[in-house]
């Protein structure tokens, strides 16, 4: 087992909370986190899916940027269509450096709340957050000031459950829009809740003090269906919906249009242009990429991981698994990674090579689990 | 059972005359987790003492299972790769990979029996 003082790793707020849960905790991005509890990868994955799963994601860096024209100060380092978002909503966006790289996936949040009209939240990876931090920060010097919540804990209920009991202590959170957000209290505590997740199921994210975190925590776990959810199911929960993970499936060596995340990049956006990396990947959004992110489904039972080498049919090498392995709710393999763009469509035959066999596969929607988020009818 | 014999790598063989049935530990079962496939090796298929001859995955890593002796792979545990839970239900008993026909029987001497090995087991989760 790693030392944890003698690694240096941070602990989040849960810390003690994990460990008298009897999770086994694991270096993850400069953390000591929870990778598992006493139930386990599988049963954790399947229980999020069939009920709800709290999870510690308070390594994640918060911050709040604020300027007097601080959404088309950040547009002008992400592609997203911020200045479109209502008061209240979340985009999803990528940071991008001059190459159209992706140097971080991230959460954009215009709050709804009176005083934050020149206050964007944002949500950043973990392993990410100096840098992304660092280069926001600098690159908007003079026009938006950006300020760390260094001290606030994130959590999220995921699954079908979890309106229900969010409901118990916020009535109305039920009734949040997918990729909404807004502030409340939770028994008392002040939250900001998100509707989001990384799951692909219904559920929040739930910003909280540090120091009440751990009450707010104990607090839904003591709810019928709530089970505390590791790192582990997190991986699996989030490749099953087709989510990706960065510096894995994303990085600076790929352009939105490689990645399949051109639907970030709004109409706007792409006839304005003025974001890093706009010419080629505007160009590559006209003509299309070289290769491309897809869903990879192997047709046997054996999981193809991340770095899986894939060929064609003549035994050609047309590229690489990012992220793969098993999918507890697919009951079977389940991966996505980059082919050339003429081996992208749905159906081609591929071959995975795993311990120096050729496996049949195909192309396939990286989307193995229908997303369930929640979307108010009418 | 005096007969089972014990790697470093938590693998385990059990001897019935020339043949051994090989598997994994209590402890590697529960260091692995969930076990979702498996993979076993052919009859016929030979094999040298710490080299791989089965592979065991997690939902989130492959593990090598490597075989404790040289020999000839007389049959692979056939039922297993449908049922890949049962390596975590009966590790040392149902859920065993291969039998194999021991090349040397020397080699045995080189592992650990039980009680070392539950000494190893006990120092690696120090």
């Amino acid at each position: 087992m790693p030392d944890t003082a003698a690694e240096n790793l941070k602990s989040t707020p849960l810390n003690d909370l994990h460990v008298s849960l009897g999770a086994k905790m694991v270096p993850f991005a400069g953390y000591s986190m929870p990778v598992q509890y006493p139930m386990g990868v599988l049963k954790e994955h399947l229980h999020t899916r069939a009920q709800t799963g709290l999870f510690d994601v308070s390594h994640m860096g918060q911050a709040e940027l604020t300027g007097n024209d601080v959404i088309a100060a950040l547009e002008t380092l992400v592609p997203g269509d911020l200045k479109s978002l209502a008061p209240g909503q979340i985009r999803y966006t990528l940071l991008l450096n001059e190459a159209g790289g992706i140097i971080d996936d991230l959460m954009v949040t215009r709050p709804a709340e009176a005083g934050k009209e020149n206050t964007l939240y944002l949500v950043v990876n973990a392993a990410c957050k100096d840098g992304d931090f660092a280069h926001i920060a600098g690159k908007l010097e003079g026009r938006a000031q950006l300020a760390r919540f260094e001290d606030a804990a994130l959590l999220a209920l995921q699954g079908p459950m979890a309106a229900k009991v969010m409901a118990q202590f916020i009535p109305d959170a039920a009734d949040m829009e997918f990729m909404t957000s807004r502030t409340a209290k939770f028994e008392g505590i002040p939250v900001r809740l998100f509707r989001s997740g990384y799951t692909g199921e219904d559920g929040y994210e739930i910003s909280v003090p540090g120091k009440e975190a751990a009450r707010v925590a104990k607090t839904l776990l003591a709810q019928p269906g709530v089970a505390p959810i590791g790192l582990g199911a997190r991986d699996s929960l989030r490749l099953e919906a087709g989510l990706c993970l960065y510096g894995s499936d994303i990085d600076t060596t790929t352009t939105p249009s490689e990645a399949a995340l051109n639907w970030v990049i709004g109409p706007r956006r792409r006839a304005e242009g003025g974001f890093p990396g706009a010419e080629k990947i505007l160009n590559e959004i006209k003509n299309g990429p070289a290769r491309k992110r897809v869903g990879i489904k192997a047709l046997g039972r054996t999981p193809a991981r991340g770095h899986t080498e894939i060929q064609d049919g003549n035994g050609k090498r047309i590229g690489e698994i990012t992220s793969g392995g098993f999918g507890p709710s697919a009951n079977g393999p389940v991966a996505m990674g980059y082919v050339e763009s003429a081996f992208a469509k749905v159906g081609t035959p591929i071959s995975l090579m795993v311990r120096g066999s050729a496996l049949p596969a195909e192309v396939v929607s990286p989307t193995f689990v229908a997303h369930r988020y929640f979307k108010k009818k009418n | 059972m005096s007969d089972m014999r014990f790697t470093k790598d938590h693998e385990w063989i059990k001897i019935e005359g020339k043949i051994g049935t090989v598997g994994i530990t209590q402890f590697a079962q529960g260091q692995l987790g969930d076990i979702v496939f498996v993979e076993v090796p052919a009859a016929g298929k030979q094999v040298k003492a710490g080299g791989e001859a089965a592979v065991v995955e997690s939902v989130k890593a492959a593990s090598e299972v490597y075989s404790p002796v040289s020999g000839t792979v007389k049959e692979g545990n056939a039922g297993l790769p449908d049922a890949p839970e049962t390596v975590n239900s009966d590790p040392e008993g149902a859920g065993w990979f291969f039998k194999i026909e021991l090349a040397d029987p020397k080699e045995l001497d080189q592992l650990m029996d039980k009680a070392a090995y539950e000494k190893f087991v006990a120092e690696q989760n120090h």
